[in-house]
């Protein structure tokens, strides 16, 4: 309880002190998982809709891999995205391995199959008659597929959460991609994991105390968002 | 209709995304050829030795040095794959197999720490009266209290592994356990679980305050805890960096860095973590 008590006095000392380096690495968490996030809503919402409102063969089989990427472990996808940027790998050319862009790139296919999932159960969820009623008023295709895609907006809010926790809060993959290098690729859960094995256990519970309130200040902001668009 | 607390949040989370974005360009990696690879133990960046000397290499030579702190038998395979440029490793003997198959130019020995083998204060093995290394494991075997091992291939686990073999025992699952992690993370579950385990010095020393483990056997040659630099073969591969590599290496040999080397920990713990190989 003591260590707990510390870990809290440490976290508030780190951020008021000012101290360059935990700064360093709570702007680089949150602007690598902020892109991230943002990738993953550009490319999720899209095929979330696309795989909703079409017909086609193996649509079923794609779904299903969706549904098992929404659970898949991150440092499997760093193992996998590590295959491909090592220097021996065939991406290997690019030399963006153990960069913060690696650590994007991992992210990004992360948070994709939870976006897309849960923008696919919301467009599938509103009233096929509501789609009908659109085209009947003459709307165009992208005007329809607009409009779906507000109406479906309190989920693709809770998608974009559901994204953003998933990518700020994993060590696996920003470890084997990023390398947890000071000054580069140091995140604030990579950081948490050496500062642990380091023994200093009060700073491993300031940067997890910072770490929670960082996420939870997002995710407020976006609940703000989410819960003032449900009144009319 | 918007409100104002709802325009206020999508005006910040607007702001935070354009700021991400624009931090795209910032994060730009620095010219290929100044970027050096070092894949390196777990123990010297716990240990805090590599956080001092990396940036003053940096800023001597404006090379960038990715450090990416492993176990030895990762760091060894990233350089039989061209993956690293240089390796400061501690396991001689898969260092001489390694140079040996050509995937390095040149290998040093520089300095050197100890394994000390370290348990409960109560000593259920009564490991402290035994003579050697291998005495104190036949005992551990003999009472069949828990050894927490490493597991992951590292320095530290191979050379447990030539210990046992040394002993002449085949540690059984039911008091041999792996916890496959970094050496701090293995002396903490070792702390929790009253267990025996093998360490290098400088990590225990880092960690003792926070650990409920004492030092019960230490001084036997087969202990000794040897370092080298490993400069990868660059016909591997086109993209290794043998220039930088051969900078790091000069660096980290230069008088001024082993004087530093010397007396690193010296302060804090009263004792040097590293010792210098004698020329």
């Amino acid at each position: 309880m003591d260590l707990l008590w510390q870990g809290i006095k440490e976290a508030i000392r780190l951020l008021l002190g000012g101290d360059p380096e935990v700064f360093a690495i709570v702007l680089l968490s949150l602007r690598v998982s902020l892109i991230a996030t943002a990738t993953s809503l550009i490319l999720g919402v899209p095929t979330g809709m696309a795989l909703a409102l079409s017909r086609f063969g193996g649509r079923r089989f794609l779904i299903s891999l969706v549904n098992v990427g929404m659970g898949i472990p991150p440092v499997v996808v760093g193992l996998m995205v590590a295959i491909l940027l090592w220097r021996s790998g065939p991406l290997g050319f690019l030399g963006i391995m153990y960069s913060p862009l690696a650590i994007i790139i991992a992210q990004t296919l992360i948070a994709l199959p939870i976006v897309t999932g849960l923008t696919l159960a919301a467009v599938q969820q509103l009233n096929p008659k509501v789609r009908l009623q659109i085209l009947a008023l003459g709307a165009s295709r992208w005007q329809m597929l607009w409009i779906l895609a507000r109406e479906a907006r309190l989920s693709i809010l809770a998608a974009a959460m559901a994204g953003f926790g998933g990518v700020i809060s994993e060590v696996g993959a920003s470890m084997m991609v990023g390398g947890n290098i000071l000054g580069q690729t140091r995140v604030l859960t990579t950081a948490t994991v050496l500062e642990t094995s380091k023994g200093n256990f009060d700073v491993a519970l300031a940067l997890s105390t910072i770490l929670f309130a960082l996420a939870y200040t997002i995710t407020l902001a976006l609940t703000v968002v989410q819960q003032r668009e449900k009144a009319p | 209709m918007l409100s104002r607390v709802t325009g206020l949040c999508t005006l910040i989370l607007g702001l935070l995304c354009f700021w991400a974005a624009n931090g795209l360009t910032s994060t730009d990696q620095p010219v290929m050829n100044r970027i050096i690879i070092l894949a390196t133990t777990t123990s010297t960046q716990d240990s805090g030795l590599l956080d001092l000397l990396v940036p003053l290499f940096q800023i001597k030579t404006s090379y960038v040095v990715k450090t990416i702190a492993v176990g030895t038998g990762q760091a060894l395979a990233m350089g039989r794959r061209g993956d690293a440029d240089v390796l400061l490793v501690h396991a001689p003997e898969e260092e001489k197999t390694f140079m040996a198959a050509g995937h390095g130019i040149k290998r040093q020995p520089f300095m050197y720490n100890d394994f000390v083998l370290v348990g409960p204060t109560s000593d259920p093995a009564k490991m402290a009266k035994a003579k050697s290394a291998a005495e104190a494991l036949r005992q551990i075997a003999a009472s069949k209290t828990l050894f927490l091992s490493r597991g992951d291939n590292s320095g530290t686990h191979i050379l447990e592994k030539q210990l046992w073999m040394r002993a002449g025992i085949q540690p059984a699952e039911r008091w041999h356990q792996q916890s496959g992690q970094g050496m701090g993370q293995t002396l903490i579950i070792a702390s929790e679980k009253s267990a025996y385990t093998l360490t290098d010095r400088a990590t225990y020393l880092k960690l003792k305050r926070r650990i409920e483990l004492t030092i019960l056997l230490e001084g036997d040659p087969e202990l000794l805890n040897t370092y080298s630099l490993l400069q990868v073969n660059p016909l591997k591969s086109s993209k290794i960096n043998s220039a930088g590599a051969q900078a790091f290496v000069d660096f980290m040999l230069a008088p001024e860095t082993l004087d530093l080397i010397r007396t690193f920990g010296l302060e804090q713990y009263g004792q040097p973590l590293f010792h210098l190989l004698k020329k």
